[in-house]
C-alpha cells in the first residue's frame, strides 16, 4: 500500500496535491470499522456508519479506498437513480452508495452487516409481485380459454 | 387537510417500490444529520404523518433562498419531501399572482387555522411600511396576521432569522427579523446565505417527522449549527500545525493550507458547510479556496472585512473572535455569546472591500 499524506510532507507535490490532503480521520474510521466487525461475529449486532457525517478529504478517501477494497459482491440497484452495493475486500464490511437520476451521490454508508437490508426483496414488493403475476397468469388463462366459453 | 394523500401512497401511486422508499429513508436520515440507527424511525414518521399545509412568505430578500432550495439537484430528496407537504402560498413558485394568490393564502390560513407551517424569508422593515409591501398589504402585517394562525414558523435565510443584509449598517430600511417581531410562536431559524438545500429541506423534513429539532441559543437546529466550520474543516489539521496560505496563490495555498490568515469566519460560524457541503455534495467555499464568510452568524455583513483575519482586532465581533481562537475549546460558547450580543445592534464600523484593496493586501 502506498498511502501519501501531505500533512506530514513539508513540500507539497505539485501535482493532484489535493488527492493526498487527509484529516487524520481515516485511521480511527477503520478501527470503528473494526470494532463494528468484532460485534457483527460476537453478537451479530449490525452497524451503519453514515459517510456524510464525517470530515475525510480526498487523501482520507484514498486510504479507505486502499484499505477497504473490492471484494466478492458488486451490485447496482436501479430505484430512483442507482444505488452500489459493494461488499469491500474485508467480507461482512460493505459500502453502500445511493445516487439520483443524475448519477448524484445522495447518501454513503458503511455497513457492517453479512448482507445489507436494502438487497433483500421487501416483503411489500414480494406482494406486489404476487399480484403482478396472478394477473398474468389470469390474462394467459383467459387468452388459452375457448371461444364462447366465458 | 385530511384527503390530502401521505407520502407511502403518493410512492405507490408513482410505481415506488418499498425498497425505494428504504434508499429514501435512508438518505433523509442522513441528510437530517441524524444516526442510520433511526432509519426505521424515521420511515414510520413519514408512513403516518399528515401533509401539513406550508405559507411560504418572502419579504426582504433577494430569492436566494428559493433559489438555493429549488436548485437542488433532481429527482431529488427535496422533490420528494415537497410531495410530502402542501405548499399552498409562494409568490415565486405559485402560478397564481395577485388577487388569487392573496385568496390561495387565505384559504390556506381559513382550512388549516393553528396546523399550517409558515415559512418566511427575508427581513421585516419596521420605518415604513412602504418599503416593501405584497399586494398593498406590509410585510409587518401579513407576517402577524399569517403568523397568528400558524403551528410553528421556520425562518429561512440570514436575512429572516437575524435581519441579515437589510439589517446591516446603516440599516436603512429598520429591518429585523422574525424573531424580533413575533413572540408567541415556536420559530425555527435556518440561516445562511443562502442556507445550504439540504439543510432547509432537512429541517423541513424533521420538522414532518419528529416535530421541532433540538435548537441553539440563536434558535438554530443543532444538528446543522451544532458546530463550527473550523471543528469539521478538512484543514483544521493545519491550522493545528501552524501552516497557513499567506495570499491567495502562494504555495499553501496550492498546497490547501489553512485559510485563517486570509480572513477565514470558520472558527466562529456555525454550519453544516464543511460535511454537508454544496452543489451536491461537490465542495463548500473552504475547498474551493475562498475563506468562509461567516453568513450563518448575525450581522456577518457589518463584521470587518471579509479578508482581515479574526486575530485583527474591528469590533465587537473581531474582538469575540480572538477570544474564541484564543479560548481554544471555548469557541463555541464565545460565538455564541458574540451572536447574541452582536443581535441588538450593527457594528458600527463597516468598511467596503474592493478588487484594489485585495490586490494591496496580499
Amino acid at each position: 500500500m502506498d498511502c501519501k499524506h501531505s500533512s506530514a510532507k513539508d513540500s507539497p507535490e505539485k501535482d493532484d496535491v489535493f488527492s493526498f490532503v487527509t484529516t487524520g480521520n481515516a485511521i480511527p474510521f477503520l478501527h470503528e470499522i473494526k470494532h463494528a466487525l468484532e460485534h457483527l461475529l460476537k453478537t451479530g449486532t449490525e452497524s451503519v456508519i453514515d459517510l456524510g457525517a464525517i470530515p475525510f478529504a480526498p487523501g482520507d478517501e484514498r486510504i479507505l479506498e486502499e484499505i477497504l477494497g473490492q471484494g466478492e459482491v458488486d451490485a447496482t440497484l436501479t430505484i430512483m437513480g442507482q444505488s452500489h452495493v459493494r461488499e469491500t475486500a474485508i467480507p461482512g464490511v460493505w459500502r453502500v452508495d445511493h445516487l439520483d437520476t443524475n448519477g448524484a451521490f445522495q447518501s454513503r454508508f458503511i455497513e457492517i452487516t453479512f448482507l445489507p437490508n436494502i438487497l433483500k426483496t421487501q416483503p411489500e414488493d414480494a406482494e406486489r409481485g404476487l399480484a403482478t403475476l396472478v394477473e398474468h397468469l389470469g390474462a394467459i388463462e383467459s387468452i388459452g380459454k375457448p371461444q364462447g366459453d366465458t | 387537510m385530511a384527503n390530502k394523500p401521505m407520502l407511502p401512497e403518493l410512492m405507490k401511486t408513482h410505481g415506488v417500490s418499498r425498497r425505494a422508499f428504504m434508499k429514501y429513508c435512508a438518505s433523509l436520515t442522513s441528510l437530517m444529520a441524524l444516526s442510520p440507527a433511526l432509519v426505521p424511525r424515521v420511515a414510520h414518521a413519514l408512513e403516518t404523518a399528515m401533509r401539513p399545509s406550508v405559507i411560504w412568505l418572502s419579504f426582504q430578500e433577494c430569492t436566494g433562498c428559493t433559489e438555493s432550495i429549488t436548485r437542488s439537484h433532481a429527482p431529488t430528496l427535496e422533490d420528494l419531501i415537497f410531495n410530502s407537504v402542501s405548499l399552498d402560498y409562494h409568490h415565486t413558485l405559485q402560478a397564481a399572482s395577485g388577487h388569487a394568490a392573496e385568496a390561495a393564502r387565505e384559504q390556506a390560513m381559513k382550512d388549516n387555522y393553528g396546523k399550517y407551517l409558515l415559512i418566511v424569508d427575508g427581513s421585516i422593515p419596521l420605518d415604513n411600511p412602504g418599503y416593501s409591501c405584497i399586494a398593498g398589504i406590509s410585510n409587518l402585517d401579513m407576517l402577524k396576521e399569517t403568523a397568528a394562525g400558524a403551528a410553528a414558523i421556520v425562518a429561512i435565510g440570514t436575512c429572516a432569522a437575524y435581519g441579515g443584509i437589510p439589517h446591516a449598517n446603516p440599516n436603512p430600511t429598520g429591518a429585523v427579523s422574525v424573531s424580533d417581531i413575533i413572540k408567541d410562536k415556536p420559530i425555527i431559524n435556518v440561516p445562511g446565505c443562502p442556507p445550504i438545500p439540504v439543510v432547509m429541506t432537512g429541517v423541513l423534513a424533521h420538522f414532518l417527522t419528529f416535530g421541532i429539532p433540538e435548537l441553539d441559543e440563536l434558535g438554530r437546529p443543532k444538528a446543522f449549527y451544532g458546530e463550527s466550520i473550523h471543528d469539521r474543516c478538512y484543514r483544521r489539521p493545519f491550522y493545528d500545525k501552524g501552516k497557513f496560505a499567506e495570499t491567495f496563490d502562494d504555495e499553501g495555498a496550492r498546497a490547501g493550507w489553512c485559510l485563517y490568515k486570509l480572513g477565514c469566519k470558520g472558527p466562529t460560524t456555525h454550519s453544516a458547510c464543511a460535511t454537508v457541503k454544496w452543489n451536491n455534495g461537490v465542495s463548500f467555499p473552504i475547498e474551493a479556496g475562498h475563506p468562509c464568510l461567516g453568513c450563518t452568524e448575525p450581522d456577518f455583513w457589518d463584521n470587518g472585512g471579509f479578508y482581515k483575519p479574526l486575530s485583527v482586532p474591528s469590533g465587537d465581533y473581531r474582538k469575540m473572535g480572538v477570544a474564541a481562537v484564543v479560548g481554544g475549546a471555548a469557541v463555541g460558547v464565545a460565538s455564541a455569546l458574540l451572536a447574541k450580543a452582536g443581535k441588538a445592534k450593527a457594528v458600527q464600523n463597516h468598511e467596503t472591500v474592493d478588487a484594489h484593496d485585495l490586490e494591496k493586501s496580499s
